[in-house]
């Protein structure tokens, strides 16, 4: 009795009998002529990716890496945050005094119902990208496994302006060696929730955080 | 060189006049026109109902009939877009690879008739008097398939006399289609219902497009209310002089 | 209850679309919410794609991937199953929709699980899964909100990207209040939104199986990806603790880097976003984050035989973006349900006939659906020659009438009329005649210079069109006339 998969793979052997037995995949030709890099001066791709997250109604701010803490905090604050979901490796100093931390880490968990509970997560990201106003996680440094960012309603995230690119290529690029070597999941955010189901109407927040704040981390004073 | 009037199946039997506006047109631009009387029919219809079988036989026909020519034009952008490319595909299904070549060699000398005026006489001002409000429709072949673009519009602007209305969503389909009309007559019904609001929003006269088929079903529209709008082909309007001031 | 009303997937008989077509052409809802929902998208497409300077070779790119690996397809196939294990997950084959539901049942059974989330996936209707889990005594919750709307109605989809389209907001508020058990309710989007997260969470912090699609699985290494809006995709892919994901086979692309192409031409061609708001890749299973058990189960059901087909391959190109859908001038009008098939308009058109088989049933009727218009080849981001294939279905759907239609397809009405004309068309003589005969033939029917009703099946022209009758004189009678009887000036 031919498994299922012997069977397929015979039917699709047979349904491409058209192709010459000796044709690679390689010989036929692809051709990338689309932009694979984004050769705008620095300032206006952060620019751009500001701007563009902005217009998917996630609040930006652009602020002095020295900063940090004080933004955070101010960002907590405005939001009412009390209970902060971070992840273990989230980087000192990130987090002002006075805010109650939950800590994920590896060994200890938090419940999804902790998660579910809490007023906020706090981030940093693997990438921008600033064609598109996409935050890129890839459950590296800073950023948690995924259900940290998925259950809250509120997640404040770090972005530092060297870890924008400009075009969606770039971004696949430099997530390659990642995927390869560890297999760890990734997720691309572009804005809050959304969804125009309702008469076509784009209505905010379904599931994931209703509300996405970007702070988005330089060296030198923004303008 | 030697140019053959394509006057395809549809105009010879129901629109004897456009056949007669492209003769008087082309003469007029100096060009010598001969009409192979062997032709019959692209074999169009019945290729795209699904008769491809029996196209075969028509598709070898034309390429007998217009291969030795070194133009063929047609007041049909659907019927050029039935040569250029849709008989490669005939030729494969006929497993015949001599037809093949030739259709590969005929096909580019096939020409819509504003393609040829513009493209290939580069020419836009065929000295045509029309003292109209005339608003046109770009047929489906002719914009997607044929691609003529702005050919058919900088043509018409050029006619002394002519008040040229743009047609406001001009590149919606009609619901002709061809046999569609008749095996979804409801649905080509709905859509033409859309494109007569469009064309009586213009307040035009007149509604020209450079294919019968589609006019026939828009006018035919049109009369059924009563729109006091009529439809005119386009090789029509860029045959008519002041010596011979059309109603 | 879930019910999924018999389509061309169900096994049996459909209607022919011209039928179901006149029925939702006079919804006149329908018309109105369709007609706004597809201009308001095709016009956003338009600036999301304005705004890309290689939108044409990103366009190539995408089709030549798909080339690339149709033509190979057992061998990525192979590659996405090694990619996968070697990744933690586990690859499932199903023949048919029956065999991948019961694959699917059976791991949702052996984990006790008497509820699933689902994340919406058009494979899943199209095997008609949650029907199959039902009978198997668990509940499927569709999460997306417009699946859950739909499913609280007892409906099926209309749109592949908006499925509640045909649903006004008073309807659904109806709907919310009746099924949900809501008492005080506005018919104000935010309201209702609110109340679908609310009664969803509680399903997927409990969930303990989330079964979900797939937009693209990556061969080189085994990354499968959602592409979605709400973050139900998220949810169902994250939370459960076992994943099961069907997919179709076409669905592969052969390396990460092909994300580049395919994660740029379909938020624009589907949301007319420059991206949408989530997307999660996965790769096999990842210690501490998320599922630790992933199935993937991988769908033939008829995808082999469009495989097959030389011109009717390029169909499995599909994205599933909908923009031929938002396009197309049949569509907007008589609506998804028309086309009786899970995939609706001009995809819809040429894909379901291809998986069911000619000869088969009222999907036949799908490849004439079409004014062969070309908007849908326009707008396609991996350049699907719809009309190409339309027209090619059309002539296996009149062959396999011819050849396997007995005498009654021989004496079919259109048949005998296509045949006569073209052998008219052979011959000029017969040609000739057969000009004067009509020219003769229509007195009866021509009074006061114009034709009001033509008999039998072309009534349906002169039900809404006046027809001119034949003129006088041919053109090629003017041209003797003219010019003697031979060819030249």
């Amino acid at each position: 009795m031919t498994s299922a998969r012997e069977e397929i793979l015979r039917r699709v052997r047979r349904a491409t009998h058209d192709v010459p037995k000796d044709e690679r995949p390689e010989d036929i030709p692809v051709e990338r002529g689309y932009r694979k890099e984004d050769d705008a001066p620095r300032d206006e791709i952060v620019e751009r990716f500001a701007e563009r997250v902005a217009e998917y109604e996630a609040t930006v701010h652009r602020v002095n890496e020295a900063d940090l803490p004080r933004e955070v905090s101010e960002a907590l604050e405005r939001r009412g945050v009390r209970w902060l979901v971070v992840p273990a490796d989230l980087p000192e100093g990130w987090v002002p005094e006075g805010v109650e931390t939950l800590r994920d880490a590896a060994q200890s968990q938090l419940s999804n119902e902790e998660l579910d509970q809490s007023d906020g997560v706090l981030t940093g990201c693997s990438l921008g990208i600033a064609q598109t106003g996409t935050i890129v996680l890839d459950a590296g440094e800073g950023q948690g496994r995924r259900a940290l960012t998925l259950l809250p309603d509120y997640h404040l995230c770090v972005v530092r302006e060297d870890q924008i690119v400009g075009l969606v290529p770039e971004a696949f690029a430099k997530l390659e060696e990642t995927v390869k070597n560890e297999g760890r999941a990734i997720t691309f955010i572009s804005g809050p929730s959304a969804t125009s189901d309702i008469e076509l109407n784009r209505v905010e927040g379904v599931h994931g955080p209703r509300t996405l704040e970007v702070l988005i981390a330089g060296r030198e004073a923004p303008m | 060189m030697r140019v053959a009037l394509f006057v395809t199946c549809f105009n010879d039997t129901l629109f004897p006049e456009t056949g007669r506006a492209t003769v008087e047109l082309l003469e007029r631009l100096g060009i010598e026109v001969e009409f192979p009387l062997e032709q019959t029919c692209c074999g169009q219809m019945h290729f795209n109902t699904g008769y491809q079988r029996e196209a075969i036989p028509l598709v070898r026909r034309f390429v007998e009939v217009f291969e030795d020519y070194d133009a063929v034009v047609a007041p049909s952008g659907s019927c050029v877009g039935m040569v250029r490319e849709l008989y490669p595909l005939a030729a494969d299904l006929a497993n015949d690879k001599r037809l093949a070549a030739r259709v590969e060699e005929l096909a580019p000398k096939v020409f819509e008739l504003s393609e040829f005026l513009v493209g290939k006489l580069e020419v836009t001002d065929v000295g045509a008097y029309y003292p109209h409000r005339v608003t046109y429709h770009p047929t489906c072949h002719s914009l997607r398939m044929l691609k003529v673009g702005d050919a058919p519009v900088k043509l018409l602007k050029a006619v002394r006399g002519i008040d040229f209305v743009e047609l406001p969503e001009a590149r919606e389909c009609c619901g002709f289609g061809g046999t569609f009309a008749v095996k979804n007559a409801d649905t080509s019904i709905a859509m033409l219902g859309d494109k007569l609001r469009h064309v009586l929003d213009t307040e035009a006269e007149i509604c020209t497009a450079g294919d019968n088929s589609c006019l026939m079903h828009i006018g035919g529209g049109l009369k059924r209310q009563r729109a006091g709008l009529r439809t005119v082909h386009l090789a029509e309007i860029l045959a008519n002089t002041e010596e011979k001031i059309k109603p | 209850m879930t019910i999924e009303a018999p389509d061309a997937f169900s096994g049996g008989k459909t209607p022919h679309f011209e039928e179901t077509a006149r029925e939702s052409l006079a919804d006149s809802q329908l018309r109105r919410n369709l007609g706004k929902a597809t201009q308001t998208i095709r016009r956003k497409r338009a600036v999301a794609v304005e705004e890309m300077p290689d939108w044409e070779r990103l366009r190539e790119a995408g089709r030549a991937l798909k080339s690339r690996t149709l033509r190979h397809l057992d061998e990525y196939l192979l590659r996405l199953e090694e990619s996968i294990t070697r990744a933690g997950g586990q690859v499932h084959w199903a023949r048919d929709g029956e065999e991948a539901n019961r694959i699917i049942a059976g791991i949702a059974r052996s984990h006790g699980a008497g509820e699933v989330v689902k994340v919406k996936s058009i494979a899943t209707d199209e095997t008609k899964l949650n029907e199959h889990l039902e009978g198997e005594g668990i509940e499927a919750f569709e999460t997306d909100l417009a699946e859950l709307i739909i499913q609280l109605a007892g409906e099926t989809s209309s749109h592949i990207l908006v499925p509640a389209i045909h649903k006004n907001r008073s309807e659904i508020r109806e709907l919310f209040m009746q099924k949900l058990g809501v008492e005080d309710l506005s018919d104000d989007p935010p309201d209702l939104a609110e109340v679908a997260r609310l009664y969803l969470r509680e399903k997927f912090l409990k969930a303990k199986v989330g079964i979900s699609g797939a937009n693209f699985a990556v061969a080189e290494t085994g990354t499968v990806c959602v592409v979605e809006s709400e973050g139900n995709g998220r949810m169902c892919t994250t939370l459960p603790p076992v994943l099961v994901t069907l997919m179709g086979i076409e669905k592969i692309i052969p390396t990460w880097q092909d994300y580049e192409v395919f994660m740029q031409l379909l938020p624009r061609s589907s949301t007319a976003e420059r991206m949408n708001p989530y997307t999660t890749f996965w790769t096999g299973v990842s210690e501490g984050d998320g599922p630790q058990e992933f199935h993937l189960v991988l769908l033939d059901n008829g995808r082999t035989e469009v495989l097959a087909d030389e011109i009717g391959r390029q169909t499995l190109n599909c994205i599933r973006c909908s923009a031929c859908l938002n396009v197309c001038p049949v569509y907007e009008r008589t609506g998804g349900h028309a086309y009786n098939s899970v995939y609706p308009g001009p995809i819809g058109a040429i894909l379901t006939p291809q998986l069911v088989g000619i000869g088969k049933s009222g999907s036949d009727s799908l490849p004439y659906a079409s004014s062969l218009c070309g908007a849908c080849y326009e707008v396609c981001p991996v350049k699907i020659n719809i009309p190409e294939v339309l027209i090619h279905l059309r002539g296996k759907v009149v062959r396999h009438k011819q050849d396997k239609g007995g005498l009654k397809g021989k004496l079919d009405p259109e048949n005998v009329a296509m045949q006569a004309m073209a052998k008219t068309f052979s011959e000029r003589r017969l040609y000739e005649g057969a000009q004067k005969a009509a020219r003769i033939g229509q007195w009866p029917l021509a009074r006061s210079g114009a034709i009001h009703r033509l008999p039998g099946r072309l009534a349906g022209w002169t039900d809404a069109r006046d027809l001119k009758p034949i003129p006088e004189q041919t053109f090629r009678e003017w041209w003797r006339s003219q010019n003697g009887s031979g060819e030249g000036a």
